[in-house]
C-alpha cells in the first residue's frame, strides 16, 4: 500500500472528506509555492499535471496552463528534479500525465522516476484498464498507487472491474465533459455516479471534474469520499492569483467540505 | 492487411488509448462494424450507394503524355472523380451507413483540407443525420471555399483555436465534444487513425480503391500487377485502401508524406488521438506541429498500419516538399488536363523524382492514386504561382 492509499483511507477512517488540489507544474515560476500553500490549506493530496503539448481530456483552462508551462520551457526531467528537491511534504503527490509521455519514456522508467522523486500516485487518463496491464505492474513495482477513473457512460460490470484494479482511490469522472466545465444540470448525474462507483470501490470514490465551488464540494462530499479541484483553482492561478489568494481558495472549500459533514 | 484484433494492433502500432469515457463508445463502433461487415445487406447497401450515389466505380487513366514526360508508365487511380472530389467519400458511405445503424441522429468529423468535412457534411445530408466539422482556423483560412461548401450542405463548422489551428488541434477537439455526446452522435473519423477500431474500419472502407485498381490493373498491364503503387499519405487513408489490393502482389507499395508532415521519416514513437504510431516530436517529447502546404496533409502523425507495415518493410515511405507538389500539380495539369489536389500532388512528385534518379527502372509500371481534385487548392496555387512571376 502506497501513501495515496494510506492517507485517504485514514482520513476516510476519521470521518474526514478528502481534498485533492491540482497544481499544472512549471505553470509559473513559482508553483512550487502553489503546491506547498495548497497543503498548508488543508489538501490531503496534490495532483501534478505533467504539461502535455495535447491534453485531450482537458478543457480550455487546463489546455492553457499545459500550453503556458510549455512555453516557459517546462520538461518533464526537469519537474522531476524540482520535485525531489522538495520531498518530504508529507502529503502525498500524484503525477498526472498523459499516455504519450508515459508511453514514450517507458513504462517502467516512468513509473520508477516518479517514485524516486517522492510522487506516491500516479493517473493516466488516455490509459483506460484495457491498455493497463503492463502500466499496472510496473506502478505497482516502483510502490506507486495507480488511480483508475469510473465515468457515467462505464457500465457497472466494468465499474467492478476498473474499482478492483485501481489504487489508492476510485477516481470518479462526474460528468461527460473536459475538465473545467461545470452545467449546474449536471449534478444529479453527477452524484448518481458517484453513489453508484461506491456501490463498487472498497476503496475512497473521490469526485472530479467541474467541481468549482465550495457549495458544489460541499455536495458532493455526501455522496462520495472526497473532492478533486482542479479547474477552478488553474483558473485563478492563470489569471495571475498571488498563491496566498489560491491558499484561501483551498481553505474556503476545506471549510466547506468539512461543515457538510 | 487483416483483422487486428480485439486489442486494434498491429504489430506494436494501433491500441485504444481513449479516456474511459470512450471506452464503451469505441467497443460500440466495434462490434457495429464487426457485424456490418459480415452482413451481406450491409455490403449490398454500401456497394449501391457507391455506385448510385458517390460514382464508383471510379476509372483507371493510362496518363500516356504525363508517362512520356516521366519516363515510367503512370496509371492514375481516379479518386479525384468520385462524388464530393476526393476519396473521402468512400469511408464517409460507410461510416454514416454505420452510425445509421448504431441509431444515432448525428455525425461529427475533423477536417483539414476540408475534403472530409465535405464529405461527411453531404453524406449526413443525403442520409438526414445532423453534422458538426470541427476545422483548425488556419485551415479553415487556406481552405475558405470547402468551410462554405460544408455549411451550404446544412453542416455546422466549428473553427478550432487552439495548438496549431490546423488537423491536429481540430482532431483533439472533435474527440473531446464526442466525450460529451457520445449518446447521440458518431465520430466520423476522416482517416486510417484514431483508436480502434477506426484504423482498421477505415481501412476497410477505403479498400474499394485498391480492389477496383486490382481488376483495373489486371485488364490494362500484361503483367496484371505494377512495379509500384504509390499514393500520398497525410493519415493514411488513400494509401491504405490503395495498398490493401496489393499487398498480396509483388507490387512495391510506397507513401509519400509532405516533407513538414514527415512522422515516419523524421517522427518517433508516442501516443496521440487514441493510438500508439510514429510522431513528430520535439526534443522534449511534446508533439510537433507539422507544416505543409496541403492541409489535407498537415498532420504529425501517420495511421498505426503505416508505421507497422515500414518497420515489417512491406511499405516504403518517402518525403516530398512543398515545391515538389506544387511542380507536379503543373505538370500533370499541363500533359494530362487533371488538375488533382496538392495532396495527390505529393505521390506524383515523388514518382517524378524517383524516375530521374533510377529508383524507378525506366518504362516500369507505376499505379498512382489521385486521392483527389485540385479546385479546393486553386487560390492558394494562384498566391504562390503568380508571386513566382
Ligand atoms: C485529396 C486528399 N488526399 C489525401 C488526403 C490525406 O488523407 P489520407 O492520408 O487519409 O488519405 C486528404 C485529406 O484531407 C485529401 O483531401
Amino acid at each position: 500500500m502506497a501513501a495515496v492509499e494510506t492517507v485517504l483511507g485514514q482520513a476516510r477512517a476519521k470521518g474526514r472528506s478528502a481534498l485533492v488540489t491540482y497544481v499544472t507544474a512549471g505553470i509559473r515560476a513559482d508553483w512550487l509555492d502553489l503546491l506547498t500553500v495548497m497543503i498548508d490549506a488543508g489538501a490531503d493530496a496534490v495532483e501534478i499535471g505533467l504539461p502535455f503539448s495535447d491534453p485531450m481530456l482537458d478543457g480550455p483552462v487546463i489546455q492553457q496552463a499545459s500550453s503556458a508551462a510549455i512555453s516557459r520551457g517546462t520538461t518533464i526531467p526537469g519537474i522531476l528534479a524540482q520535485l525531489r528537491e522538495v520531498s518530504g511534504l508529507g502529503t502525498p503527490l500524484i503525477a498526472m500525465g498523459y499516455a504519450h509521455h508515459a508511453c514514450t519514456r517507458g513504462l517502467r522508467r516512468y513509473c520508477h522516476e516518479l517514485a524516486d522523486c517522492g510522487v506516491s500516485g500516479t493517473i493516466i487518463p488516455d490509459l483506460p484498464v484495457s491498455e493497463a496491464d503492463e502500466y499496472l505492474a510496473e506502478a505497482r513495482d516502483a510502490g506507486l498507487d495507480a488511480i483508475l477513473m469510473v465515468t457515467p457512460a462505464t457500465p457497472d460490470q466494468q465499474m467492478q472491474v476498473i474499482a478492483e484494479r485501481s489504487r489508492g482511490f476510485l477516481y470518479v469522472m462526474s460528468v461527460m465533459n473536459t475538465t473545467g466545465r461545470t452545467y449546474e444540470r449536471d449534478d444529479d448525474a453527477r452524484w448518481a455516479v458517484a453513489a453508484r462507483s461506491r456501490k463498487h470501490s472498497a476503496r475512497p470514490v473521490i469526485i472530479g471534474f467541474g467541481i468549482d465551488t465550495p457549495e458544489r464540494a460541499a455536495a458532493a462530499v455526501t455522496y462520495a469520499d472526497g473532492v478533486i479541484v482542479a479547474s477552478a483553482l488553474m483558473r485563478r492561478v492563470m489569471d495571475g492569483a498571488p498563491s496566498t489568494e489560491v491558499g484561501r481558495c483551498v481553505r474556503e472549500i476545506r471549510a466547506a467540505i468539512d461543515n457538510a459533514q | 492487411m487483416g483483422d487486428p484484433g480485439p486489442a486494434g494492433r498491429f504489430g506494436s502500432m494501433g491500441g485504444r488509448f481513449v479516456p474511459e469515457a470512450l471506452i464503451p463508445a469505441c467497443e460500440q463502433v466495434e462490434e457495429a462494424f464487426r457485424r456490418a461487415w459480415a452482413d451481406a445487406g450491409f455490403r449490398t447497401e454500401l456497394t449501391h450507394m457507391l455506385s448510385s450515389y458517390a460514382g464508383r466505380p471510379t476509372p483507371v487513366t493510362v496518363a500516356d503524355r504525363l508517362s512520356d514526360a516521366l519516363g515510367v508508365s503512370v496509371l492514375l487511380k481516379r479518386e479525384d472523380l468520385a462524388h464530393t472530389g476526393s476519396h473521402k467519400i468512400n469511408n464517409v458511405a460507410g461510416q454514416v451507413l454505420l452510425a445509421q445503424r448504431m441509431g444515432k441522429t448525428a455525425v461529427i468529423a475533423e477536417t483539414g483540407a476540408g475534403q472530409h468535412g465535405v464529405a461527411t457534411a453531404t453524406v449526413a445530408a443525403h442520409l438526414g443525420l445532423g453534422c458538426t466539422v470541427f476545422m483548425g482556423e488556419k485551415d479553415m483560412a487556406r481552405q475558405e471555399l470547402n468551410v462554405f461548401r460544408m455549411e451550404l450542405l446544412g453542416a455546422t463548422v466549428i473553427p478550432v483555436t487552439s495548438g496549431s489551428r490546423t488537423l491536429k488541434d481540430a482532431t483533439s477537439e472533435a474527440l473531446r465534444h464526442w466525450v460529451t455526446t457520445v449518446d447521440s452522435t458518431h465520430y466520423c473519423i476522416g482517416s486510417a487513425l484514431g483508436p480502434h477500431p477506426y484504423p482498421w474500419m477505415v481501412r476497410e472502407f477505403q479498400r474499394v480503391i485498391g480492389d477496383e485498381a486490382r481488376a483495373q490493373c489486371a485488364e490494362l498491364l500484361p503483367g496484371a500487377v505494377p512495379d509500384a503503387v504509390v499514393a500520398c499519405v497525410g493519415g493514411g487513408s488513400n494509401a491504405a485502401g490503395t495498398f490493401a489490393g496489393f499487398t498480396a502482389t509483388t507490387a512495391r507499395l510506397i507513401g509519400t508524406e509532405a516533407a513538414g508532415g514527415a512522422a515516419l521519416s523524421n517522427g518517433r514513437r508516442g501516443v496521440l488521438h487514441g493510438f500508439m504510431s510514429s510522431f513528430l516530436q520535439d526534443e522534449h517529447g511534446q508533439i510537433a506541429e507539422a507544416s505543409s502546404i496541403s492541409a489535407g496533409l498537415d498532420y504529425p502523425g501517420i495511421g498505426p498500419e503505416h508505421a507497422y507495415l515500414a518497420e515489417i518493410g512491406r511499405a516504403e515511405y518517402h518525403s516530398v516538399t512543398d515545391a515538389e507538389a506544387v511542380a507536379a500539380v503543373e505538370l500533370c495539369a499541363q500533359t494530362e488536363g487533371i488538375l488533382c489536389a496538392l495532396e495527390s500532388a505529393h505521390a506524383l512528385a515523388w514518382v517524378r523524382r524517383a524516375a530521374r534518379d533510377g529508383e524507378l527502372t525506366a518504362g516500369s509500371t507505376v499505379l498512382v492514386t489521385l486521392s483527389g481534385r485540385g479546385d479546393k487548392d486553386v487560390s492558394v496555387l494562384r498566391e504562390l504561382i503568380r508571386g513566382r512571376r
